[in-house]
């Protein structure tokens, strides 16, 4: 079992008829999974390699029975992307659009909790979501993953991708990998896809990629002593960031001495969970809580 | 985006909030016209982006124009926390109210000095408003017990009634109330509508002649509303004047680069590869010089633009290449540094470690131009102790 997502995941991509979204949707579709449809107001009952694109994605859902929508569309229009997924019936949403501003972020994410709370929002800004050998939404070279036993949360994307190579180099799979993105207010949390590894069968072990900024990765640590049993890997990213400077992501930044690399892995430490020196120490780690 | 002071008070008026008369001076003379232009006394700034500015010697009260010359003269080129001083704020000095209630140590009035913010608790996922009787020093020195916080749903938004209530939990002066309820509506809008992601008064004061004003202005600007901000131009032109101008150059190739102090440049993919870069080569004893991701899609010309930056500081003394390819090829990546080679003259050698997609692809393209300048390293480990030890020669 895969979280969030599964073979029968059946994606509309908003933005699809766009150069970024052509490439992804066909190049996740190309790794099987079942991209149904696409949506542009001016392109409606026109084709993508195939894939219907239709004016809303209230059609789409109805005429396809899509039940993800990935987001790949340019930031001013991304807001309105994600409400209109979730007022169409979309229960899982994936955003890799960057550059959304942080008080549309909070906006979004508020709005969606009071008028969805059923619909889970990934990102904004993350690398999508990859469950190996049953569907790809987003942006995570599928060449360097494989289907097993470790479930991968991460903010950022090519520290992830560092991790499945690390895992599938030394013969072990991954169940789901997912980025949740490395802006100030991502819609889905570590707390979240950590609640979901430790309740999927599937899943044996946990690999927690975090960076500095925020206290997200705190929280995880205090869900992860009463709520995880299943072993955590961690890495984070950023110890000698220097304080104020944003590193990269948005929300890779030390305000006022807080959400700093050495905070976030003593709170995890203190959970009990392993943290690895650098992304390449991850692979051996895992190895160790699997007793392989 | 930070705002100098004076920036962030030309951004307050724009929404109403009370700011002093003042002007911005860059040299001695410039100070004493801009003072003799507001009427004495004034208050001689300096302007930079970072706190600390009192105790390091940077704000000065000045009674005459002598007064004035002798201490823009001193401020001016002053380094504040790595930050040179090169602009000046001179501003009418303020009457402050003292308070009826509030002692010292030595049981003096204190002054009616406030502190007022507004930012994104990123773990609520709501607007935090702070707001403390107790301004005019760090707030993190301020005890909890003395600061009223309001988190404010952005779909909501802040009421007035809500604000009142805060202000009363904060329990400022009756005289303070009702010109912080407006300066604190204000300011709100100013954190909103104004795309800040830090809006901060410190201290907002009360005068002596019973009005509420914003002596200092602390502003974050969320650069990724870039776009719906055209007003924001000005302060980027000072900005990039002010700044550092290794992180001008990259910022104008549209590369994510922030300076930092060490001798081992650092190229790699990905905001999360490139912080893991910096922090393996300071763990394996080397000093970073900086921090650059070169992003998703790797071409040549992004290598280029990459190298081109690293070579402009003639700090470095090796480059770290860490690429990890995704969907993005190494083969790609390879070619990409072979023609930054021979595009342009690198002052230091390359070490790259290439992994994942096509990394023996990449890697046999980069062998066949192995050399002094450019080794070869399968892991990170290895490799950042190689720049490490190349930068020590």
């Amino acid at each position: 079992m895969a979280i969030f997502v599964n073979e029968h995941t059946r994606v509309v991509v908003q933005g699809l008829t766009g150069r970024q979204g052509q490439f992804y949707g066909l190049r996740n579709r190309a790794y099987g999974t079942k991209v149904v449809a696409g949506t542009n107001p001016k392109k409606a009952g026109t084709f993508v390699e195939g894939i219907p694109i239709f004016a809303t994605v209230a059609e789409a859902v109805r005429e396809t029975g899509a039940n993800a929508a990935f987001v790949i569309v340019p930031a001013a229009a991304a807001v309105a992307s994600i409400l209109e997924a979730a007022e169409s019936g979309v229960p899982f949403i994936v955003c890799v659009t960057e550059h959304i501003p942080t008080h549309d972020q909070a906006r979004v994410y508020n709005r969606l909790k009071r008028d969805f709370p059923h619909v889970r929002l990934l990102g904004p800004n993350c690398a999508g979501i990859l469950a190996p050998g049953k569907c790809n939404i987003g942006f995570t070279p599928t060449e360097v993953a494989m289907p097993g036993p470790v479930g991968i949360v991460s903010r950022s994307g090519t520290l992830a991708y560092q991790a499945l190579y690390e895992l599938t180099q030394i013969g072990i799979g991954q169940s789901t990998c997912v980025g949740i993105g490395g802006d100030p207010v991502p819609g889905t949390s570590f707390i979240d896809v950590l609640a979901a590894f430790e309740a999927d069968p599937e899943t044996e072990a946990i690999v927690m990629i975090g960076e500095i900024g925020g206290s997200a990765e705190e929280e995880a640590a205090e869900f992860i002593k009463d709520h995880v049993t299943k072993p955590v890997i961690a890495y984070i990213a950023g110890m000698e960031a220097p304080p104020g400077k944003r590193m990269g992501h948005a929300g890779a930044i030390i305000s006022r001495g807080k959400g700093t690399a050495k905070g976030k892995t003593e709170a995890l430490k203190a959970a009990g969970v392993r943290v690895a020196m650098n992304p390449t120490e991850i692979g051996s780690l895992v190895k160790q809580a699997l007793g392989r | 985006m930070d705002l100098m002071e004076y920036q962030g008070k030309q951004y307050f008026a724009r929404f109403g909030i009370p700011i002093s008369a003042g002007g911005i001076a860059d040299s001695v003379e410039e100070a004493v016209a801009q003072a003799e232009r507001i009427g004495y006394p004034v208050v001689v700034k300096a302007q930079v982006t970072t706190g600390g500015r009192g105790k390091a010697g940077g704000i000065k009260l000045a009674n005459t124009a002598d007064e004035v010359r002798f201490h823009a003269a001193n401020i001016l080129g002053m380094d504040i926390r790595g930050h040179i001083v090169r602009r000046l704020w001179i501003e009418r000095a303020s009457q402050i109210a003292k308070s009826s209630t509030r002692f010292d140590e030595n049981g003096q009035p204190k002054a009616e000095e406030f502190y007022a913010s507004f930012t994104l608790d990123r773990s609520a996922k709501k607007y935090l408003g702070m707001l403390s009787v107790e301004g005019g020093v760090e707030i993190e020195s301020v005890p909890d017990a003395l600061i009223a916080k309001i988190h404010i749903d952005p779909i909501d938004g802040l009421s007035e009634d809500d604000c009142r209530a805060w202000i009363a939990a904060a329990n400022l002066p009756e005289a303070a109330r009702e010109g912080a309820l407006s300066v604190l509506m204000a300011l709100y809008r100013c954190y909103t509508e104004g795309d800040c992601e830090l809006a901060e008064i410190n201290p907002l004061v009360l005068t002596a002649d019973g009005r509420i004003l914003a002596l200092d202005a602390k502003v974050t600007l969320d650069d990724a509303a870039r776009e719906r901000h055209p007003e924001w131009s000005e302060f980027e032109v000072a900005a990039v004047a002010a700044g550092d101008s290794r992180e001008a150059l990259a910022k104008e190739r549209g590369l994510q680069y922030v300076g930092l102090d060490g001798t081992v440049g650092i190229i790699a993919n990905g905001a999360g590869l490139a912080m893991a870069t910096v922090d393996i080569v300071k763990q394996v004893g080397g000093a970073p010089a900086n921090f650059l991701d070169i992003g998703g899609g790797a071409s040549a010309e992004v290598m280029v633009n990459a190298l081109s930056v690293i070579n402009a500081d003639p700090n470095v003394r090796s480059i770290f290449i860490n690429i990890f390819g995704g969907i993005t090829r190494c083969d790609e990546i390879a070619r990409g540094i072979i023609e930054a080679i021979n595009r342009i003259t690198l002052n230091a050698p390359i070490v790259a470690r290439i992994d994942g997609t096509n990394a023996a692809e990449g890697r046999a393209i980069l062998q066949a131009h192995e050399s002094e300048k450019l080794i070869m390293l399968p892991d990170m480990l290895s490799a950042a102790k190689k720049a490490v030890e190349l930068a020590g020669k």
